[in-house]
């Protein structure tokens, strides 16, 4: 027993050694080993950077198709994960101590762009794009998606993940109550009214209720009626256009929703949609998996997809970048982050990731049967229909979106409690413009 | 030489590392803290930090959602330590007594306070899920009306209430069960022959002595329960509207939603010198029935 011991670990060491000179020969860039036949061809070997992801699946597919990535450049990517706030948290502090690490990061471009922006966080992108234009085929990004990134003419980062509001709904109900999809929200209404029956738990309408998070989802009720969050510097959230929006969002989930709404992001709000305890559903399309997942919903075969409803004004929901790459202003390796970044978002990755569910913004890909075969093609209609008629916001453009979400979401809670449809949108209005002011 | 020299010193020698680390980890964020309340700041490399005096206190006394995380610090502290008290020390009499199975009563009970408060958040919010949960089929079962839980401006502060208690009532048992077994047996054995009955005994006699230890439990559930954050901020972020929003997530939220850092700290000074004004207050009252027992 001991002596084989003793030869196993006398082999271990042997590998173990055999390994470390393995290590050191690639680190070192000296003893190219035989077996790396593309070492000519690795512009960046021996180079690391540090590429800091949301909990994401776009993340999961990118974690996967890496080591391709890296045998070609030689470059090594770490990857580290976090949640959506922790990121944006952690990002804000490394990049305030003016950390080269992360090289590159997935950021939210509507959500901390300006405010990215103002700190000088990002390194603007275009002389980049500029030099590399025709290799990157430009042209082939969606135009909204785009336009969500840049600020002042300037491209802050390039766009990763598009998300349009949908239209979630339950066919097997429509057809019970012989309804046909809604084409506008004043259909849409007399419909939940049809199929709210809370007694046999089903209620008609469904979605986000915590203050900040509904802000995104209200917004295309806002924009179908005209309305919109701000005009140049003016405040607008107490417009009656934006009142309209605001009050036939809050008057749904009071009259016609779930319990407890208040306290609902998407994924309660998905939760109840996909346990089969609401009809429709209103939020971004990027979720859809947890509908028609059998395993995630109990109702996955019954799910339909409709493009948002008209309102007053026309159908106008958010088409927009969710998720970008941006690149560290102080990172030491910009060269290398640039073809990452190259890279992470070409066609070829690009239909990668939009196999793997996650919606992108490259008008090739959408165009490709290849790129859309993943999603139910109920949907690629819809999220097409969508980003042509959309709008490339789906909150306020300021920099303190955080603040600017709590002031205009209230309005919505209190149209949930049924209080005073206009003295909420006033009040908002009010702390809304001093935030635009305050800013200048 | 340096031995005698050592020797000399020993006792400044030995406490450097513990004294170094106070220094670094809690004097200088402290400090620091104090110095940036006076200033305005984003974060941002490009305007530094800008000296505004007391500017940010004056705007906390004036901003009502400052009061509202006050009251609201307050409502869900007392609440929860009142309960926890009470149930905690009613626990640990139970345990103290000989029973079948005791041991593994203990264990079993001791174990919310081991678990996780973030995961266990997340657990809560799936029990509380009005439409869902466990808690509303519970109440539909026996034929109540179903609550709207986390979900409710009314409701969610009495419902994290009872998540800080299930997780935190076994600590002051842990250490009224300490203080039990410590007690000297003279005391009960003269009330046997005065004839006491068992409640007597228990209100003359155990909950007099066990006193201290009770003020020592509410001090540490104290400090720990005014600062909670990890549950609050994984159930419902301070939510609905600002209901739950307490003193820790109210500046959580300026500090990185808002990235107002300068009114963040100033939050933080003013929370910092109240948890240790109350602090003081009960070691004086604790010393006080020292003195008098």
């Amino acid at each position: 027993m001991k002596r084989i011991n003793k030869r196993l670990g006398s082999c271990l060491s042997a590998l173990l050694a055999v390994a470390l000179t393995a290590g050191c020969g690639s680190g070192g860039g000296s003893g190219a080993s035989p077996s790396s036949s593309e070492g000519a061809a690795q512009p960046f070997k021996g180079k690391k950077i540090t590429f800091y992801v949301a909990n994401h699946p776009w993340a999961e597919t990118i974690k996967e198709l890496l080591p391709e990535f890296e045998a070609q450049t030689g470059l090594k990517v770490e990857i580290q994960g976090f949640a959506e706030d922790q990121l944006s948290q952690k990002l804000s502090v490394q990049l305030t101590t003016k950390a080269s690490d992360p090289d590159v990061f997935m950021t939210r471009p509507l959500q901390e762009g300006r405010q990215f922006y103002k700190n000088g966080w990002y390194e603007p992108l275009d002389g980049y794009v500029e030099k590399d234009k025709a290799e990157i085929d430009f042209e082939d990004f969606s135009k909204s998606a785009l336009d969500t990134t840049t600020v002042d003419g300037k491209l802050l980062s390039i766009p990763i993940i598009s998300e349009q509001e949908v239209l979630y709904y339950r066919k097997d109900l429509l057809e019970k109550a012989n309804l046909q999809v809604p084409k506008t929200l004043d259909e849409l209404e007399a419909a939940i009214q049809k199929v709210h029956d809370p007694d046999n738990g089903v209620y008609g309408f469904v979605a986000r209720g915590q203050t900040a998070v509904l802000v995104t989802q209200v917004s295309s009720f806002v924009f179908s009626e005209g309305g919109d969050f701000m005009q140049g510097d003016k405040a607008t959230v107490n417009t009656p256009e934006a009142v309209k929006g605001f009050s036939r969002y809050g008057r749904w989930l009071k009259d016609y929703g779930p319990p407890g709404v208040l306290n609902f992001s998407w994924p309660q709000a998905m939760g109840v949609f996909a346990q089969g305890k609401a009809a429709f559903y209103t939020d971004a399309s990027a979720i859809y998996k947890n509908a028609v997942d059998p395993e995630k919903s109990t109702v996955a075969e019954n799910v339909g997809f409709a493009s948002f409803p008209a309102g007053s004004a026309g159908a106008k929901p958010y088409s927009i970048t969710s998720w970008a790459l941006g690149m560290n202003a102080q990172s030491d390796n910009k060269d290398a982050v640039w073809a990452f970044i190259k890279w992470a978002t070409g066609k070829e990755v690009m239909l990668k990731t939009q196999q793997g569910g996650n919606p992108g913004v490259r008008n090739s890909v959408w165009n490709d049967p290849e790129g859309v075969k993943g999603f139910p093609a109920e949907l690629v209609e819809v999220i097409r229909e969508s980003s042509k008629v959309g709008v490339g916001h789906d909150r306020p453009l300021v920099v303190n979106v955080g603040e600017a979400r709590d002031i205009i979401g209230e309005i919505v809670i209190q149209a949930i409690l049924g209080e005073d449809v206009q003295a909420a949108p006033d009040k908002a209005n009010q702390a809304f413009q001093a935030l635009i002011d305050g800013e200048k | 030489m340096l031995a005698s020299w050592m020797e000399k010193r020993f006792k400044w020698i030995v406490t450097l590392p513990a004294l170094l680390f106070v220094l670094v980890m809690m004097a200088f964020p402290i400090a620091y803290t104090l110095r940036l309340s006076f200033f305005e700041w984003s974060m941002s490399a490009a305007s530094p930090p800008k000296w505004v005096g007391l500017d940010n206190y004056i705007a906390l006394f004036k901003d009502g959602r400052f009061w509202h995380a006050l009251g609201a610090t307050a409502y869900f502290s007392f609440g929860a330590l009142a309960a926890e008290t009470v149930l905690g020390v009613a626990i640990a009499l139970l345990l103290h007594r000989e029973f079948r199975g005791r041991g593994l009563a203990k264990t079993i009970f001791l174990l919310p306070m081991v678990a996780t408060p973030v995961a266990m958040g997340l657990v809560w919010v799936l029990i509380y899920e009005p439409t869902n949960g466990i808690f509303n089929a519970l109440l539909q079962a026996i034929g109540l009306k179903p609550l709207h839980w986390l979900g409710s401006i009314g409701q969610v502060i009495p419902s994290l209430m009872v998540i800080d208690i299930w997780q935190w009532t076994p600590m002051v048992c842990l250490i009224v069960m300490a203080g039990l077994t410590t007690l000297p047996q003279e005391p009960y054995e003269s009330a046997d022959v005065d004839g006491a009955s068992r409640r007597q005994k228990l209100w003359y006699i155990t909950l007099p002595l066990l006193r201290p230890t009770i003020l020592t439990a509410v001090m540490l559930r104290l400090i720990d329960v005014i600062k909670t954050f990890d549950i609050i901020y994984a159930t419902t972020q301070g939510g609905p509207g600002t209901a739950s929003e307490t003193l820790n997530i109210y500046g959580y939220v300026l500090a990185f939603q808002y990235f107002k850092l300068g009114l963040a700290s100033s939050l933080l000074v003013v929370f910092f010198l109240l948890v240790m004004g109350l602090t003081l207050a009960l070691i004086v009252v604790r010393r006080n029935t020292e003195v008098s027992s």
